[in-house]
C-alpha cells in the first residue's frame, strides 16, 4: 500500500457573492490549484423562448429585458432588428440614431459594473464599485427620463422605439458625455497603477488568442486576446459605418487586459456618442409605422449585433401569424464562458474568482 | 511581479480618496428625503379613467402577462358598460404595453413605487382602486397630457452645478410607522 493524494471537488454556488447571479461552479481542486472547472447553468432558467412563441413579436420586448438586465436597451434593440429584418422594416433616421445613442449608454453602464465588480471580486471591496455607480446612475437618470424605468426599458418598438425622447434628454446626455472622459481618467487615476489590481491581474487566466477564437468567444474577452472583432466595424449594422471610433485589444488575454478593454470601450463609446449628437436629425418620427398586432411575413432572420458582453444574436421564424414560430437567443456570455476551464485550469481558487469576474457574466443572459 | 515605486499606484488612490471626504454627500436619507422620479415612471398600480374606457378591450389583448380582466355587457348598439376591469399588480411586470395601446387614454401607468402588500390577495385591484384620484394620480407614460402637473426629475448629474437644477426632495414624509399602516 502506498500513500497517495486525491483531488478535492468543491461547489462554487449556485449561491454565491461571486458568482453574479445563480451559477454554480463545479471546480476540482488539486490542494489549492484547480485541476478542472465546470460550469453547472440552468437555475435562472425562465424558458423565455418558448414563452416567446405565445406572445405576440410586441409583447415579446419586455422579456428580452430580463435576458442581459445589465444591459436591456442592447437586448431591446437586438430582437427589434430582428424582427425588423424578417418583415423588411424600415426604421426612421432619427430613431436609429437614438438607439446608437441608447445602446452606447448601456454599453457604457454595462462595462461600469463589470470592470466595478471584477475590482470587488479583487478585493477592492465595494469602493471602486461605488465610484463606478456614481456615473451609471446618471444613466440610469437618463433612461428612466426617457423611458420611465431604470432597469427594464422595453424601449424599442418594432420598427423604431416607442416614442421620442423628452426636450431634457438631450442637453443631459450632452453633459453626461462631456463629463465622461474626466471620470474614466478618475477611475485611473484610483485603478491604473494601483499595484494590488496589477500583482493580482496581470498574467492571469490567459486565454490564448486561438483559444478564444476556437470556442467561439466574443466582445471583451475575445478583443482582450488580441484579435480585431467588433460587429459595429466588422459588420456595420444600423448606422455604425458612420462613425469614426476605434476597437480596442488587447495583448495576452490576461484578466488585465480584459479590464483595459473595456476601460478603452467606453472612451471610445463616448465618441460615437458625441458622433451621434452631432448628427442627429432634429425633428422626425422615431418608429416606424407598425400594427400593434402585426403579422411578419412567413420566414426567418437572424441578426447578430455587438452587445456591452459580446456577439448577441437573435434567431426568428415565422409561421405567418401574430407571435413568432420559434425564436432562439445567441447570448455572448454563455459563450465565453466556456473558456473558463481554458483560464482558469493551473490558478489557485483565489484566482478563479477574479478569472471569472473578468469575463462579466449576467446569468439572466446564460439561462434565459 | 516587480514594480520600481512601490506604493505609488496606491497613493495616487488614496489621494483620490481624500479628495472626496471634502464633497458634499449626494446620498439621500430615504424614507425621509425622497427624490423626484421621472415624470414618464412606469410606476405600480395603473390609474383607470373610467369615463373615457369605452370597453374596448385593447389593453387586455396587448398586455403580455394577461393581467387585466375586462367584463362588460351592451348596454345599447355600439355601447359597452365595464362590470369588471381588474388588474393584478403581483402579476403586472410594468411594461406599459396595456397603457400605450390605449386608444381613448383611459389607462395610464401610477406614479406611485411603494406598495408592498401584506397579502397576495391585496394586489388584485378592482375597478374602484384603478380610478384616477387625487391619491391615485398617473404618470406621464404615453400621457403627454399630464407632463405639466407633475415635478420636474431630480437628476444626479446636475448636483454641484450652481445655479442648475439641484436634487430635489418631497417634504418629510408623515407616514404613520407599524404594521397595517
Ligand atoms: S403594465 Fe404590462 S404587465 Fe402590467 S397590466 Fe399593463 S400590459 Fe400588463
Ligand atoms: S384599451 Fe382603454 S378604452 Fe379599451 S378597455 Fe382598455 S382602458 Fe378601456
Amino acid at each position: 500500500m502506498s500513500v497517495k493524494t486525491e483531488p478535492f471537488y468543491l461547489n462554487i454556488g449556485p449561491q454565491h457573492p461571486s458568482t453574479h447571479g445563480v451559477l454554480r461552479l463545479r471546480v476540482t481542486l488539486d490542494g489549492e490549484v484547480i485541476v478542472d472547472v465546470e460550469p453547472v447553468i440552468g437555475y435562472l432558467h425562465r424558458g423565455i423562448e418558448k414563452l416567446a412563441e405565445g406572445r405576440t413579436y410586441a409583447q415579446n420586448i419586455p422579456f428580452t429585458d430580463r435576458l442581459d438586465y445589465l444591459a436591456a436597451m442592447t437586448n431591446n434593440v437586438a430582437y427589434c432588428m430582428a424582427v425588423e429584418k424578417l418583415a423588411g422594416i424600415k426604421v426612421p433616421e432619427r430613431g436609429e440614431y437614438l438607439r446608437v445613442i441608447f445602446s452606447e449608454l448601456m454599453r457604457i453602464a454595462s462595462h461600469l459594473m463589470a470592470v466595478g465588480f471584477f475590482l470587488n471580486d479583487i478585493g477592492a471591496m465595494m469602493t471602486p464599485v461605488l465610484y463606478m455607480w456614481r456615473e451609471r446612475e446618471k444613466i440610469l437618470d437618463m433612461f428612466e427620463m426617457a423611458c420611465g424605468q431604470r432597469m427594464m426599458y422595453n424601449y424599442m418598438r418594432i420598427g423604431g422605439m416607442s416614442q421620442d425622447v423628452p426636450e431634457e434628454f438631450l442637453p443631459a446626455v450632452k453633459k453626461f458625455i462631456a463629463e465622461m472622459p474626466r471620470y474614466i481618467d478618475e477611475y485611473d487615476q484610483l485603478l491604473a497603477q494601483n499595484e494590488i489590481l496589477l500583482a493580482r491581474s496581470k498574467g492571469v487566466g490567459i486565454l490564448p488568442r486561438e483559444t478564444a477564437v476556437s470556442i467561439g468567444a466574443s466582445g471583451p474577452v475575445l478583443r482582450a486576446s488580441g484579435v480585431k472583432w467588433d460587429l459595429r466595424k466588422m459588420d456595420p449594422y444600423s448606422i455604425y459605418d458612420r462613425f469614426d471610433f476605434e476597437v480596442p485589444t488587447g495583448q495576452t488575454g490576461d484578466c488585465y487586459d480584459r479590464y483595459w478593454v473595456r476601460m478603452q470601450e467606453m472612451r471610445q463609446s463616448v465618441r460615437i456618442v458625441e458622433q451621434a449628437l452631432k448628427q442627429l436629425p432634429g425633428k422626425g418620427s422615431v418608429c416606424a409605422d407598425v400594427p400593434q398586432f402585426f403579422r411578419a411575413p412567413k420566414g426567418e432572420a437572424y441578426v447578430c449585433i455587438e452587445a456591452p458582453k459580446g456577439n448577441l444574436g437573435f434567431y426568428v421564424v415565422s409561421d405567418g401569424s401574430i407571435a413568432p414560430y420559434r425564436l432562439h437567443i445567441y447570448p455572448p456570455t454563455l459563450i465565453n464562458i466556456t473558456a473558463m476551464k481554458d483560464m482558469a485550469v493551473g490558478w489557485k481558487i483565489a484566482d478563479l474568482i477574479i478569472i471569472f469576474g473578468s469575463i462579466d457574466v449576467v446569468l439572466g443572459e446564460i439561462d434565459r | 511581479m516587480k514594480f520600481e515605486h512601490y506604493g505609488l499606484g496606491i497613493a495616487k488612490g488614496m489621494a483620490l480618496t481624500f479628495e472626496h471626504l471634502f464633497r458634499k454627500p449626494i446620498t439621500v436619507q430615504y424614507p425621509e428625503e425622497k427624490l423626484h422620479t421621472s415624470k414618464r415612471i412606469r410606476g405600480n398600480e395603473l390609474v383607470w379613467f373610467p369615463d373615457k374606457c369605452t370597453g374596448c378591450g385593447t389593453c387586455t389583448k396587448a398586455c403580455p402577462q394577461g393581467n387585466i380582466l375586462l367584463v362588460t355587457h351592451r348596454s345599447e348598439p355600439n355601447r359597452f358598460i365595464v362590470d369588471k376591469f381588474e388588474c393584478d399588480t403581483g402579476r403586472c411586470i410594468f411594461c406599459g404595453l396595456c397603457v400605450e395601446s390605449c386608444p381613448y387614454n383611459a389607462l395610464a401607468m401610477g406614479l406611485k413605487y411603494e406598495c408592498a402588500k401584506y397579502r397576495r390577495g391585496d394586489f388584485i385591484l378592482n375597478k374602484e382602486k384603478l380610478t384616477a384620484s387625487e391619491n391615485h394620480r398617473p404618470s406621464a407614460y404615453f400621457r403627454p397630457q399630464f407632463d405639466a402637473d407633475l415635478p420636474a426629475q431630480s437628476l444626479l448629474l446636475y448636483d454641484r452645478e450652481e445655479g442648475g437644477q439641484k436634487l430635489k426632495f418631497l417634504p418629510l414624509s408623515t407616514r404613520k410607522r407599524g404594521p397595517g399602516a
